[in-house]
């Protein structure tokens, strides 16, 4: 099946981080890739949502809702910093 | 009522449905009055959440086909086969209908006219929704250099928004050029085929010109029309892509 | 929460309720959930292993794989995201045929998969005629996004234990939290007691 990209997560990730995300850029851990989350690839048809890098592939950011809270797992990332404006 | 919307905080409203406008077999222009919008940028999309009578609720994010300009907002919708969510807003909602909607939401793929740089605009499918978005907006605000849309279908009646982009061409002077993958009405002078490079280096400005390039649908369609243009020399800084799926539903 | 007129979601399909875990929607379609691109391994380099905690690894290719005895069980399956499916078919190896002749005090599995996925559930879930590694679904080889060439189907836990494209099982003794379980999903997973998340 065929990922999305970080656009199509844009909603959820503004409530969580109370601001827009989709032109915040990210560092790959495993990779050191650098991009916008809108450029990430997502798969959302899944217990949760997987983030992943478009380059390795590896996991950046999980999203899942347990028990009615959402959670957000960053661990792939080594950076995240949102744009201001 | 007192607002409860929270700064940094995105709220679910209840948009009502005011009409349907069927573009093509499997697509439908829905319009809808929302209580408390804010307006939007050109490219911003809304996230759509249904309610099943058990409770069940199903989401999707949808692009804005309306410009900031326009009355009403429009979301533009491809019935998806053996989607869940598409086949309900195209077949069964009706005007009077009122369902949830937040946004807008999006910051990477806007386009104002304050963004300096020709403007290139690369559409696959319904890619082509948010693009009809950012037109409107460029017309409405009269908003400098003229652009470009590059638009592939499979076919001629799969084309979305016929009328009023060949209008924008005609009328407004964008540059309008339609590309038909797998069938074209006789004497068809436009693009027989896929988009690939070549007709891409036809359309695009030259990368000293350093054009601002927008590209939406399919995953496939994206990556290789992104591939392409900075094969050419575009700089991938200039390039900002949004993937529509299948898997949208 | 507003009810939208005339939505139901996916094409429902009536069922005995006494089918039906707490919480669940009968469908007659079969999603296709992902957590990651579809993997695809060449059937000449994919085998089936078995190692962890036991007296000697064992490894199957394809091949030899198919001419092990299959079964073809019928089943409920119930994915976590609410959605159930019934009586769905497949033909596959039992676990426990698999199992025959391995020495072992594990009580912990852990499957892994092409692409990375790994979960975890105890060895007796596997076992006594409960799983099978199964390569047909509905009378067909069972297709790419739906974890083809092969997976695990474990019906009586939730379907994110049935993991796709799997390659083997590790046996362990401690209980080591696989894919989803690492981000909060139980280890068990069974959805007669709705074990969906961590503490359930």
């Amino acid at each position: 099946m065929e990922a999305l990209d970080g656009n199509a997560i844009a909603g959820d990730l503004f409530e969580l981080f109370g601001t827009e995300m989709t032109t915040a850029t990210g560092v790959c851990a495993s990779c050191g890739e650098t991009g916008h989350v809108a450029e990430l690839r997502v798969y959302s048809r899944a217990p949760g949502t997987v983030v992943r890098c478009p380059t390795c592939g590896s996991v950046l950011i999980v999203l899942v809702e347990v028990r009615g809270m959402a959670c957000i797992d960053l661990g792939g990332l080594n950076r995240l910093e949102p744009v201001n404006g | 009522m007192a607002r409860a919307a929270l700064p940094g905080r995105l709220n679910w409203q209840l948009g009502r449905v005011i009409e349907l406008t069927e573009e093509t077999a499997r697509t439908k222009s829905i319009s809808f009055a929302l209580p408390d919008w804010a307006g939007h940028r050109a490219g911003q999309h809304v996230d759509v959440r249904l309610t099943a009578a058990d409770g069940y609720q199903a989401q999707r994010s949808y692009s804005i086909a309306s410009a900031p300009e326009d009355e009403y907002l429009v979301l533009t919708v491809e019935r998806l086969e053996n989607g869940e969510v598409s086949p309900y807003l195209v077949d069964e909602l009706r005007p009077g209908d009122e369902i949830e909607l937040r946004g807008p939401i999006g910051g990477y793929f806007v386009w104002e006219s304050s963004l300096e740089g020709p403007l290139l605009l690369v559409a696959g499918g319904s890619g082509v929704v948010p693009f009809r978005s950012m037109l409107r907006h460029w017309a409405a605000v009269d908003g400098g250099a003229m652009p470009r849309l590059l638009y592939s279908s499979r076919s001629w009646s799969d084309v979305i928004y016929r009328e009023e982009l060949l209008r924008l061409g005609d009328r407004d002077g964008v540059d309008v050029r339609f590309a038909l993958t797998r069938e074209w009405p006789e004497g068809w002078q436009g693009h027989r085929g896929r988009v690939d490079r070549e007709l891409l280096g036809e359309v695009a400005s030259p990368p000293s010109e350093a054009p601002r390039i927008y590209i939406c649908g399919p995953t496939g369609f994206v990556e290789a029309a992104a591939d392409a243009l900075v094969e050419i020399g575009h700089k991938p800084s200039r390039i900002r892509t949004e993937l529509f799926g299948p898997t949208g539903g | 929460m507003p009810i939208s007129r005339g939505f139901s979601g996916r094409r429902r399909a009536d069922a005995d309720p006494a089918r039906v875990p707490p919480g669940q929607y009968v469908t007659d379609d079969f999603p296709v959930l992902s957590a990651g691109p579809t993997p695809r391994t060449p059937l000449d380099q994919w085998s089936f292993t078995i190692n962890g905690a036991v007296g000697q690894p064992m490894s199957w290719p394809w091949q030899e794989f198919l001419a092990l005895p299959s079964e073809t069980p019928t089943a409920d399956i119930h994915c976590v995201t609410k959605w159930s499916k019934l009586d769905t078919t497949w033909r596959g190896v039992s676990v426990d045929t698999l199992l025959e002749g391995v020495q072992t005090s594990a009580d912990y599995v852990s499957a892994f998969c092409d692409g990375g996925y790994t979960t975890n559930l105890p060895l007796e879930d596997l076992t006594g005629g409960k799983a099978w590694i199964a390569y047909e679904y509905g009378g067909e080889p069972l297709e790419p996004e739906h974890g083809g060439p092969a997976r695990l189907l474990v019906p009586h836990l939730y379907f994110w234990k049935s993991a796709k494209w799997v390659r083997g099982l590790t046996l362990t003794s401690m209980d080591e939290p696989g894919f989803w379980e690492t981000y909060g999903y139980h280890n068990r997973g069974d959805p007669w007691l709705e074990q969906r998340y961590q503490g359930d």
